[in-house]
This record gives C-alpha cells, structure tokens and sequence, in this order.
C-alpha cells in the first residue's frame, strides 16, 4: 500500500516519502505549511487513493481532548430521571462517542484527520498523547477500556498559531509542505483545469509569481487562491494577451479579488501600478 | 548505523531525541525509502525535525555528514569526462601553454589546485542552488579549451544532475534567526500573555453549575470571574539617530505589541533614558514626561521592554550632561538603575545584530547595568526576552 498522490493532487517525492512512513509505522503525521498549500485536502486524498474511509475531526478554540474522546451527557439524563424515562438506567445511553472513539471502532482501517490542531487550548496535544501512541483510552462511566482494532492513519494540520509541545511532536512524522515552484505549480493547475489555455497559465503563472514578490505585501496569494482566479479568468474568457498588457492602462490584473484578500495590499499595488505608469509615461 | 549523524545533528543544537532515532531505524528496517539517498534525505527529515524554523539546519547538517553521497547515475556520467577531457585538452593545447602548465607543478597539481579553488568558491556561496561560473576570477587563462573552463564546466554539469536536495537550503527563510514579521512577532510576544480570572464574579461557569446540580438534584447556578489578560507592559523606544535604520523592525514589534497586550504604555526616549521622556515624537519637545512621573505611576508588577541599539557615546551613559540634546542633571545610568531597582521584569530589546554588541562600549555598559537582559530582535532573541519577562522572582 503506497501513495503515490492522486490524478486531483499533485504529491512532490518528501511529502509522498513522509505518507508513507507515517502509514507504514503507524505514527502521526504533523502536516504544516502556508495556509492555501493543500493540507487539508491532502488527507482527502491519501483517503481516496488508498481506499481508506476518512474520519475528520475539526479542532476550534473551545475543542477539549476529551470531547474526541467521548462525552457523557449529564443534562439530558437529569432531564430524563424527572421524567421517569427507563432509558436512564443505563448510563451507556448518555455516552457520546467521539472521533477517536468512532476511528478506533471502525471496521476498516481508518484515516483520522485532526485538523487546526494549534487552535486549540495549548494543553490539547498533551492530552491526546497517551491515546495516540497507544490508540486506547479508558471509559470511567462504564469501566471499559475502547482499543484500536485496526490503528488508525493519523494525519494532523496545525498553522503555526501555537507551539506544539515536544513530547508530542517526537511521536510524529512531521512535514512541511512549501510553497510550490513554477514546475509544480503548472501541474497542479493542469490536474484543475485540464482546458485551460497553456498559453493563460504560463501568463497568469507568471502574474501570480510577480505579485508574490511585491515587498511589503500583507497575505501573499496562494495556491487555492491562484485556483480560484484561474477559473474566474475562464469563466470571463479573459485573453492571455491581457494579462500581458504592462504598458497603459492595466497594470493591476484583471480580477483581482481573487488573488488579494486585503484592501491594504490592494492599495499597495495600486500604487505601485500607478508609479510604474508613470515612468513609464 | 547512523550514530554519527544522529550526534552531529545533536551537536547542532537540533532537539532529536533517542526516541526518533529508533523511529528512523524502524523506517530503515521496513525499507521505506527505496534505497536512494534522496528518499533517505526525505524520511530523516520527516522522522527528526519537528519544526519548519529547524529544516535549514538540518539540511546544513546531513549536508555535511553525508558529503560526496550522490545516487548512481550521476556518478556514471562524472567519471567519463575527466580523462576524456584531458586528452582533448592536451590536444589543443600549445607547446607553449603546456610548459605554463608545467611550470606550475604539472597537470595534476594543477587540477588539484583548481579543485581546491573550486571548494572554495563553494563554500563562500554555502552550497547554493547554482553553480556560479568563476570565469572571472580564475587566474588562469579563459581559453575554451584550457583545463580551468573544461574542469569547471564538467564540475557545473555533475553539480547539477546531483543537485542534492539539502545543498539546496529551500528553507533558509524559515529559519527563526533571519525572518521576522508582524505575525511572527505576535506569536513570539504572546508568550507573555498570562490569563487569570479576577475580579467580580459575573460570568455563568456552565460545567460547574451541571457539576453542582447534578451533586444536589436541584438547580444551583455557579458564577467565575472572566479570563482577562493580566499581564502589563511599560515600553521605551528609542528614536532618531542611529535608530533611523531599524524603524522598520521597530514599527513591526510596536504594531504586534499594541494589539498583544491591552495594558501597554508606550514612551519615547533618545540614546539612553534621562529625566523626561514623551509619547508623542511630533511635539517631543513641548510634551514632555516626568521620568519620575512614571516610576510613581506604574506599579512594580509592569514589565518594562526598551527598544534600542544601545549605541552611543559612553558618556552618554555615565556622566551627567552626557546627553546630545540638552543637559542631564543626572547620568543616564542612573535612571536605568532607578527602573531596573524598581522593576522586577526589565530587558533591552537591540535590533543591532548580536555580533556587534562586543565592538560597542556603550552597549556592554547598559547590557551591565540591566544585568545582561539584552536581546536581540530576532524570534529567538525575541523569545528568549519574552521567557525572561515571564519569569518571577
């Protein structure tokens, strides 16, 4: 069993070598990288190319290590004692399972995305340590102890927003994906939009790299950026000759909105645009 | 089976551990990597380094463990050439140009002696992504068919079908001694935020009212204080003069600073802190702030950052009127001891770099004078200065 990355995403060789590690021995693999560079996407993809189904798990700030667990419901069971329901006998019926619960349970061997794992509370990892490395955890309501069948792929992103503590990052593979060069790129927009013009790609490509390198630029575009312009542009039918237009008029790429996020840095290479028009002039 | 390596990594200051070491040789034993030492490259990097701000390290590193490793192939086109090439070369060459060669040790001195050369404009680039031509520099001949031209080309050539993969150092910038933004910053100052709960007790705590209720049977509400940000910040700034080329740096730390911390109070001052200091560096001459006014205020739980390149004359520091601008009752070492009596949690942020510090007097004067809580503005220093602000004594 050995990914080799999908007809719908582009795996460079490092990133296909550290799937492979992680699904081979069993270990977490910690995926980080500039947002937009397809980390996310990636556990869809290892799912789908190894015929694994795909559990996700989306960490917020409020997320508790416990509630991947399972949770036991207290409020309905008070509720359900007044009532005299004969459903509260049996404390199983308040027990929430959660997504560790439900991958450790699942017939197939699973792929377990926990995704943003750094938005939560910094003590979160530290928490999930035993029952990673172990993939069991114990059940005080009911005195039951819930192990892995068949150990689950473990595939966790993080952004960067928090530090993650070492004893838990020793236990991972870990990878990070870096911004795509020009060669990659033109493949993975070629896998995206296999009509498109060549001849818009290297010229929208080229625009893309351009703006990338513009100092002082806030949120630089990234790839599912460069996806979404791609296909607004084919959509407009724009020409690849107007993309290439440098001279008057148009110095700002056409659609804009799709690459900058930010009116700070729209501002900015407005004024740019406006200088470089007037050397020109 | 890679001791060595793992010990150089070690010695690198890298934080691998036993653990991950065996992780690898597991990796090894299950034959994940397909016997290519780029894929070897690959899995060790995966399986030993943990943080993107490590990765450039760690390809200096196997870079320098693994030196003259290639794949196959590769090698197979290197080794042709170099007695080919030599031939050819004696071939074109002239009786006249042949004795040139001689006289300077003969043909293999002479490529021993380009060779060195060659190692040496390698390094001087760190092992770079391309392989610069030395046309220029060589003092040998540059004739198309002389030994330094065919040599370099045919160096450039394996150089390039090799091009190792860590020799590359795509993750240089990522390296937390060189980049630092806004963002980064940010995430380096939040480091001192310290959350309690204080005050009044006005917000529902939801699992200790079901926690009670479900204790007692009947309903009973329990109230906690809410979270806030209790840490609070005096910062200095110095401004003008040598700090002209580090405003840049500086408006990024300020900008991340303001939205951090809630309880931050900003001060101007120029060189070094004397008797007043101002908050707006517009009107810095008309109003001014009583230093004192400031130590009176601010009670001793504030912690105190300067931001400045600590560079001046000594005087400056030591003796009274030592200042540029106007005359200083007292010397400017006297207000740094004042604050720093006064204040638990004090450090010099500098965003000169480190390796200056030594060739400055007047900065080993403050970095004395606040007990060597000197950082530089860099994410480590950065980091470094925030763990020391964090510490109570």
């Amino acid at each position: 069993m050995k990914f080799e990355g999908t007809k719908d995403y582009i795996a460079t060789e490092d990133l296909r070598i550290a799937v492979n590690a992680a699904v081979t021995l069993e270990r977490p693999l910690l995926i980080k990288g500039e947002p937009g560079t397809g980390k996310t996407v990636l556990a869809e993809e290892v799912s789908k190319a190894l015929k694994m189904p795909l559990i996700t798990w989306h960490i917020k700030s409020t997320t508790k290590a416990q509630q991947g667990l399972y949770e036991y419901d207290a409020i309905t069971r008070l509720r359900d004692s007044q009532l005299g329901d004969e459903k509260v006998k049996d404390i199983k019926n308040y027990i929430k399972q959660g997504k560790l619960w439900e991958a450790f349970e699942s017939d197939e061997r699973p792929i377990l995305l926990i995704d943003e794992i750094d938005k939560a509370d910094i003590e979160f990892p530290n928490d999930l340590l035993q029952e990673l490395d172990r993939m069991e955890f114990f059940v005080y309501e009911t005195n039951e102890t819930i192990k892995a069948a068949k150990r689950p792929v473990v595939i966790i992103t993080s952004n960067n927003e928090k530090e993650l503590p070492d004893a838990f990052l020793r236990r991972c593979f870990f990878h990070y994906i870096s911004f795509p060069d020009s060669e990659t790129m033109e493949k993975i927009v070629d896998v995206h939009y296999p009509k498109i013009k060549s001849k818009l790609v290297s010229e929208s490509l080229k625009v893309f790299y351009e703006l990338r390198d513009v100092p002082g630029i806030k949120k630089k575009p990234s790839t599912s950026e460069l996806l979404d312009w791609l296909k607004l542009l084919m959509n407009e039918d724009i020409k690849p000759e107007m993309l290439r237009e440098k001279n008057a008029s148009n110095l700002i790429p056409p659609l804009h909105g799709a690459l900058l996020k930010n009116e700070q840095d729209v501002h900015l290479f407005e004024r740019l645009a406006f200088l470089a028009r007037r050397e020109n002039g | 089976m890679f001791v060595n390596f793992f010990h150089e990594l070690k010695n690198a200051n890298l934080p691998v551990s036993l653990r991950e070491y065996l992780t690898l040789l597991e990796a090894m034993d299950k034959d994940i990597p397909n016997r290519k030492v780029e894929e070897f490259y690959y899995l060790s990097r995966s399986t030993l380094i943990k943080d993107e701000k490590n990765l450039d390290k760690f390809d200096q590193v196997f870079g320098h463990v693994f030196k003259g490793l290639e794949t196959l192939e590769s090698d197979e086109i290197a080794e042709i050439p170099e007695e080919w090439l030599k031939t050819l070369n004696e071939k074109f060459l002239t009786e006249e140009e042949k004795q040139k060669i001689e006289s300077m040790g003969g043909w293999d001195k002479l490529m021993e002696e380009l060779k060195k050369r060659l190692e040496e404009q390698e390094k001087r680039h760190e092992g770079g992504s391309k392989w610069i031509g030395t046309g220029g520099t060589s003092p040998y001949g540059s004739d198309g068919y002389n030994p330094e031209g065919v040599r370099i080309g045919q160096k450039e050539n394996k150089n390039y079908k090799a091009v190792k993969v860590w020799d590359k150092r795509e993750f240089k910038n990522l390296d937390k001694d060189v980049e630092i933004g806004t963002r980064n910053i940010k995430v380096a100052l939040r480091r001192l935020r310290k959350f309690a709960r204080d005050g009044a007790a006005d917000t529902l705590d939801l699992p200790g009212t079901i926690k009670n209720t479900a204790d007692k049977g009947y309903l009973d509400i329990s109230l906690v204080p809410e979270r806030r940000n209790k840490v609070k910040v005096l910062l200095f700034f110095d401004i003008g003069g040598s700090m002209d080329m580090h405003v840049k740096l500086c408006e990024e730390l300020f900008s991340a600073a303001k939205t951090e911390f809630k309880n931050m109070e900003s001060f101007y001052f120029h060189n070094c802190l004397y008797e007043s200091v101002w908050k707006d560096n517009r009107r810095r001459h008309t109003e001014k702030i009583d230093t004192w006014d400031i130590l009176h205020k601010y009670s001793s739980d504030y912690k105190v950052i300067f931001v400045g390149d600590a560079s001046m004359s000594p005087y400056e520091i030591t003796y009274p009127g030592g200042s540029v601008e106007h005359w200083n009752e007292e010397a400017g070492a006297e207000w740094l001891q004042r604050i720093t009596d006064i204040y638990q949690n004090v450090i010099w942020i500098n965003p000169v770099d480190t390796k200056h510090w030594e060739f400055t007097p007047s900065t080993q004067i403050i970095s004395q004078i606040i007990s060597d809580r000197m950082y530089p503005l860099t994410l480590d220093g950065l980091d470094k200065g925030m763990k020391e602000l964090s510490r109570n004594k």
